[in-house]
């Protein structure tokens, strides 16, 4: 069956039927329960499934995230919401250094499923703590599995994946998608760590790195106008990296476009450059297309520029193809 | 022994336990000094009866989150000595296959979540254990190990307000030793004293003699029973001075003169055994009979220990899930 619905209702809808399915599924978070979700993902669920199931909590990251790793540790499945990315600053010693660790330092015979539910706020007017894109603060730690779902559908089918995951992932949901609309399907495979090729192309590989799809998907409409064939990629999941199927798209195209929301210096797209050097016979050197290196501006003007669009891409997508105007 | 009332063979037991406790980090220590251990190690000589003592008020099926410090919490709770042993020399049949050391141990079967190296770090997990307890409805209860240097940690606040909160049935034993790493509380720790801090929370607290271990028994138990009535959390602080530095190889240069005598004088082990001789709850001949076993326990656990080969770095890798090219 395929429905149509907005970015946060098919996490709304995620939410439900995995607590549905499995009862030892809870969720925990500022404002989840009686106020239904900051920006309303968990909309009519405390109703549903009971306060013992649906907890609003204080205002304490560390502290919720804490419990989230030892009501895992105890059997339960907890997802639980920290409103912004920006705060997780608040909650990493459970995150990186317990969650992320757990599995590891007991050499292998604890397991942590737990799922932090987070937004990156970029794009959105949302300023320098509310707007940032920690992407690859998180895929440096090992341990943690790091999902950017950009589409209603992956809203849905990556947050039931994460769910089902023994390990600890984070969801870095998009603001910026939040009311989009689009179609899913419910038959899809629950898969972690596997990239979608959005737009098949021959002449060029770009990689999208969650928020950033729609000005991608925008940009390989305008490089078609112009001749470039682009062949979309969409990460979906920072860790673990489909690299099979960047490199298998590389081995086609020869040439490498990574655009994100993460600040250019040392993020994801450092990562796939660095890779596609050391495996990869490029045509081309490869281009990112990121923010610099600086906190996120409040004025709109500034914040237009300072997040990709679909113009400075198709221009990185020229001068991958070395054409003069890139 | 005779006598087989429950007060009488509780304190039996409570010996056995501090025996064992103080027996494994004197080994310890002994072979740390003859740099046959890598890394840091820390003891808890002198604190004996605050693990031995709490732990006995708990039932099998009841979780402790322990610290760095947390040798005895492990002992006292069941754990096995000679993988904690192996761990500690970094083999593979360590508790932690050799990942974690001194500062990770953990037995999900009996119950210990884990030591911790970050302080504090444990006082969240239990309480996100006690929150699973709640809401399976099982009657478990969860107590969190910390010491005084925990207390200023966001962690302790953001812990004991939740569990206060949600009434959830978690323990909180502060082991205050008088100082956090290498300073002294007066130096760290504003107002009338930790206990003071639970009434700020609306929690049941409790202070004892932490070289009492028949005292720190009971204060738990009460705690405990509280948490097994829906009417927990609560806060139990043990005093107990520290005998050792804050590391092996800590030289103390900052501890006034005397206090160690008078520390050494408050001996928790010495104390039960002639409690145990003046109660006539046991006779000399069963002090040298316990001694004599839990020596051989303790050979037996290095011996296991110095049998145990390191992992090697492709089974680490393997059991990491990682890729070993990255």
């Amino acid at each position: 069956m395929v429905t149509e619905l907005r970015y946060w209702q098919a996490v709304n809808r995620a939410l439900a039927e995995e607590m549905e399915r499995d009862p030892r599924v809870v969720l925990v978070g500022e404002d989840v329960g009686t106020p239904g979700g900051a920006f309303g993902a968990t909309r009519g669920l405390r109703e549903r499934f009971g306060p013992d199931r649906v907890r609003d909590t204080p205002i304490s990251e560390l502290g919720i995230v804490g419990l989230g790793v030892g009501a895992a540790l105890a059997g339960l499945r907890p997802v639980v919401e920290v409103m912004f990315n920006d705060f997780l600053t608040l909650a990493l010693d459970q995150l990186a250094n317990q969650a992320a660790k757990l599995r590891f330092m007991t050499g292998g015979r604890a397991r942590v499923p737990l799922v932090v539910r987070t937004l990156v706020g970029a794009g959105k007017g949302t300023g320098p703590q509310h707007g940032q894109s920690l992407e690859a603060w998180l895929g440096h730690v090992p341990g943690l599995l790091v999902a950017m779902p950009a589409t209603p559908a992956d809203a849905y089918h990556l947050l039931r994946a994460a769910i089902r995951c023994d390990d600890p992932v984070v969801v870095l949901e998009s603001l910026r998608q939040w009311n989009l609309r689009g179609q899913i399907a419910d038959e899809e495979p629950l898969e972690v760590g596997r990239a979608a090729v959005r737009r098949p192309g021959a002449d060029l590989t770009l990689v999208s790195v969650g928020g950033a799809l729609p000005r991608a998907e925008r940009a390989c409409e305008l490089a078609a106008g112009e001749g470039i064939d682009v062949e979309l990629i969409d990460l979906r999941w920072l860790w673990p990296l489909d690299w099979a199927c960047v490199e298998s798209s590389l081995r086609k195209t020869g040439r490498l476009v990574v655009v994100h929301d993460a600040v250019g210096f040392l993020g994801p797209g450092a990562e796939l450059a660095a890779r596609a050097a050391e495996r990869v016979a490029l045509a081309a050197p490869v281009v990112r297309v990121a923010p610099p290196r600086t906190p996120v501006p409040f004025a709109p003007s500034l914040e237009e520029r300072y997040f990709p669009g679909a113009e400075r891409i198709v221009a990185a997508c020229r001068k991958v193809m070395g054409r003069s105007d890139g | 022994m005779s006598d087989h009332a429950p007060r009488p063979r509780l304190a039996r037991d409570l010996y056995v336990t501090q025996l064992r406790i103080r027996r494994f980090e004197e080994t310890v220590a002994r072979l740390f000094a003859q740099g046959r251990l890598p890394g840091f190690v820390h003891l808890s000589i002198g604190q004996e009866a605050v693990a031995a003592g709490a732990c006995a008020a708990l039932r099998d099926d009841d979780v402790i989150t322990s610290t760095h410090r947390g040798h005895g919490h492990c002992i006292a709770k069941g754990g096995h000595l000679g993988r904690m042993m192996a761990e500690l020399f970094g083999g593979r049949d360590g508790y932690c296959a050799g990942l974690g050391g001194s500062m990770h141990i953990a037995d999900l079967e009996r119950g210990i979540l884990g030591a911790n190296g970050i302080v504090g770090a444990g006082i969240p997990i239990a309480t996100g254990a006690a929150y699973a307890f709640q809401a399976q409805g099982t009657g478990r209860v969860a107590l969190a190990f910390f010491g005084d240097g925990a207390v200023n940690e966001g962690a302790f606040h953001e812990g004991l307000n939740l569990a206060a909160l949600w009434h959830l049935p978690v323990v909180y034993v502060c082991e205050d030793n008088g100082y956090a790493e290498l300073t002294a509380t007066d130096l760290h720790t504003a107002g009338p004293g930790v206990a003071a801090r639970a009434a700020a929370y609306g929690m049941h607290a409790e202070e004892v003699d932490g070289t009492d271990a028949l005292a720190v028994h009971d204060a738990v138990a009460r705690a405990v029973e509280c948490c097994r009535a829906k009417e927990g959390p609560a806060l139990v602080v043990a005093h107990a001075p520290r005998w050792h530095g804050h590391f092996e190889g800590d030289p103390q240069r900052y501890r006034p003169m005397g206090e160690l005598e008078e520390a050494r004088r408050r001996d928790p082990v010495g104390r039960l055994g002639h409690r145990l001789l003046a109660e006539g709850w046991a006779d000399e001949s069963w002090l040298t009979s316990v001694t004599a076993e839990v020596e051989a326990e303790i050979a037996a656990a290095v011996a296991f220990a110095e049998r145990s080969l390191p992992l090697e770095l492709e089974a680490m890798l393997h059991l990491a899930g990682a890729e070993a090219s990255w």
